[in-house]
């Protein structure tokens, strides 16, 4: 077991196509990241670097504290798990799995417990004769990540394991990797574009956009303080409603009603006002800060319905996602509770620094 | 009722009757097409096993009697002939001609295809050019060079013109069939620790058995049938190939035209051909990829 750290990762192919600037990141050993993004952000190729398929421009990657950038796939003790899966198909299940170990010269023996290991995890024991072509997508994806399993590598890595699964099977085997990783003390790199995964699979996550690590934390932080504008808008489903607001001294004009913004700092003349539908809620009587609006589209989303309200005396439109049992009226006042809501920088799309809780209270 | 009925009657002579026509008329132009592209070779068999009376006789005999059949002209081609050391010569020159092809060609076509070489379009473009030159314009300078060489009687001014011929379209079909290969087996293989060699050999190789049969059996048969270099290049008669020592057959005297041998010889030139496509033709048929990715 060992730490995966990556150093100032970059990849150059032209002047103007870089698709990893700057890339940094540790994970531990038993920790979980996962790199989301939209496509072309570059985490399919940092992880390609990682694995040695690529080579970095400049950066560093070092795996149990040992400099790798310049070693070879073969010789880093990683395995990886691709989206095609990349079953070699004239090879039988058993050979799929064995063909690496194999090659390290390992015992006849020896190999047949670790594929009988990994196949009792994976429920492949009656699959072991059979070539990729006879198995269904799961089958060929959980003999991908046997294949994997029984190297005992130093670093597991996966790049979009799940995207070729139909919907209802992608969420039991996302329930089986979480189960089958947390029993494994190694660094686990994930690269997927579906935020659902990321949220639910990782330690960490690292929310990568233009080749830049935008926010690396844990999923929890990642969702109730996103870094930037772009993670508050990537992160989330719905997504987060952002508004761009001009401000009159301490508050942020928005429609009939003025938002207070945090103290701490000079206000500025504009600010981006963020709030996620579900927490965006119908005013109570308490309510001081509230926004009037019409509703003009309600999407049924089984357990809750996802407003779309017009906001009075303006040309925003906000979404709210309210509980399913919970009735409106067209003419609707909302209220959006402080401490839900986020504000990031118009320019650079920074969030401001957090008021210190014991002054707003 | 009438009005809805008559068109029913009106119509259901014709739909009786039209697709009878129709089928007649398909199955005479599959006749046509038959007769037309098997009767040469049908006429070639029936005449290597007809007697020297029955080829001859004034009213053709198209299918022989009982009494008029003979293997006569098989025996005659190899224990008079010595065919079957032509039969050595060809099978010799294009198997050599084609592993050699393919030992050369499947490389290239694979650092065509997976390699960003430089100039490669070039590199495309000139081999593309080459397979469009008519083969015939390099004789004479191909003559010079064996002459050159020495490599006149010797196999190899055979062995090596073909293998040129070939190549490029070997480089061709074999690059864009690596180029179909899933990209992820390769770098799957590499993290799983094969090397370049192992990789080409226990994972690319394998799935790519289908192009080599294919390329090489057009190879194969090039080598086989081809004539006009095995004719000027080989001129000592117990390295002559089966196309050249077919056409060299003679009768007992210079007017005997010795009908009977030389379709003997023509099939036995065509049989290895034929089993050996009929043989691979599962091979090409087979799609080995199916099953590595989704698909």
């Amino acid at each position: 077991m060992a730490k995966l750290e990556v150093q100032h990762l970059n990849k150059t192919y032209g002047r103007t196509i870089v698709p990893v600037k700057d890339m940094s990141f540790t994970v531990d050993d038993g920790e979980f990241l996962t790199l989301v993004g939209p496509s072309g952000c570059g985490k399919s190729t940092t992880l390609r670097m990682v694995a040695g398929l690529e080579q970095p421009t400049s950066g560093r990657v070092m795996i149990g504290e040992k400099d790798v950038t310049h070693v070879g796939a073969g010789d880093r003790n990683i395995a990886m798990v691709f989206q095609s899966y990349a079953l070699y198909p004239h090879m039988t299940v058993y050979d799929n799995m064995a063909s690496g170990l194999k090659l390290r010269n390992m015992s006849t023996a020896a190999i047949q417990d670790r594929v009988a290991d990994a196949t009792r995890v994976l429920g492949l024991n009656d699959l072991l004769n059979r070539k990729p072509a006879k198995l269904s997508g799961g089958q060929r994806q959980r003999v991908a990540l046997g294949r994997a399993l029984v190297r005992r590598p130093d670093v597991f890595l996966l790049d979009e394991p799940l995207s070729n699964l139909d919907a209802l099977l992608r969420e039991q085997v996302r329930a089986d990797l979480k189960q089958i990783f947390d029993a494994q003390s190694t660094p686990v790199v994930y690269v997927t574009h579906d935020q659902t995964e990321a949220m639910t699979l990782s330690t960490k996550v690292a929310v990568l956009h233009e080749g830049n690590v935008q926010q690396l934390d844990s999923p929890r932080n990642i969702y109730d303080r996103p870094a930037n504008r772009f993670v508050a808008g990537f992160i989330g489903s719905p997504q987060m409603n952002l508004f761009h607001l001009s401000c009159e001294g301490n508050a942020a004009v928005l429609g009939n009603s003025r938002l207070r913004l945090p103290d701490r700092f000079a206000p500025p003349p504009e600010a981006v006002l963020g709030i996620r539908p579900e927490h965006v809620r119908i005013a109570r009587p308490e309510d001081t800060e509230t926004l009037e609006g019409k509703v003009f589209l309600v999407e049924h989303l089984g357990m809750s319905n996802l407003l779309s309200i017009q906001v009075k005396d303006s040309d925003l439109r906000v979404r709210a996602l309210l509980p399913s049992d919970q009735t409106w009226s067209d003419e609707i006042t909302l209220a959006l509770p402080s401490q839900h809501r986020h504000w990031f920088h118009v320019q650079t799309g920074d969030r401001f620094p957090d008021a210190v809780p014991s002054r707003v209270s | 009722m009438t009005t809805t009925q008559k068109p029913m009657v009106a119509s259901s002579n014709p739909t009786n009757i039209r697709p009878t026509w129709v089928q007649i008329t398909l199955w005479v132009a599959i006749a046509f097409i038959l007769i037309f592209s098997l009767g040469p070779v049908l006429w070639e068999l029936l005449t290597s096993i007809k007697t020297n009376e029955a080829i001859t006789t004034d009213p053709v005999v198209y299918i022989p009697a009982l009494d008029q059949y003979t293997f006569q002209h098989y025996i005659d081609l190899f224990a008079r002939n010595h065919f079957h050391r032509y039969l050595f010569n060809s099978a010799f020159v294009a198997i050599i001609s084609t592993v050699l092809c393919l030992c050369i060609g499947a490389p290239a076509a694979y650092a065509l295809a997976r390699l960003r070489i430089p100039g490669e379009q070039i590199i495309l473009a000139v081999v593309l050019v080459v397979t469009l030159f008519p083969y015939i314009l390099l004789f004479l300078g191909l003559l010079e060079l064996v002459r050159a060489a020495g490599l006149a009687n010797n196999y190899l001014a055979l062995i090596i013109p073909y293998t040129a011929i070939n190549l490029p379209l070997t480089i061709l079909v074999m690059r864009s069939f690596f180029q179909q290969l899933p990209r992820d087996l390769e770098d799957s293989a590499k993290v799983d620790g094969y090397n370049t060699l192992q990789m080409l050999q226990q994972i690319v190789l394998p799935m790519t058995l289908p192009a080599l049969a294919t390329t090489g059996i057009l190879a194969f048969i090039f080598a086989w049938n081809e004539y006009i270099f095995a004719l000027t290049f080989i001129t000592r008669e117990s390295m002559q190939t089966v196309p050249v020592a077919a056409a060299q057959l003679a009768g007992t005297t210079l007017f005997d035209i010795p009908y009977g041998p030389l379709a003997a010889a023509t099939i036995v030139g065509t049989l290895p051909l034929i089993l050996l496509v009929l043989f691979f033709q599962r091979q090409i048929v087979q799609g080995l990829t199916s099953g590595s990715v989704k698909g």
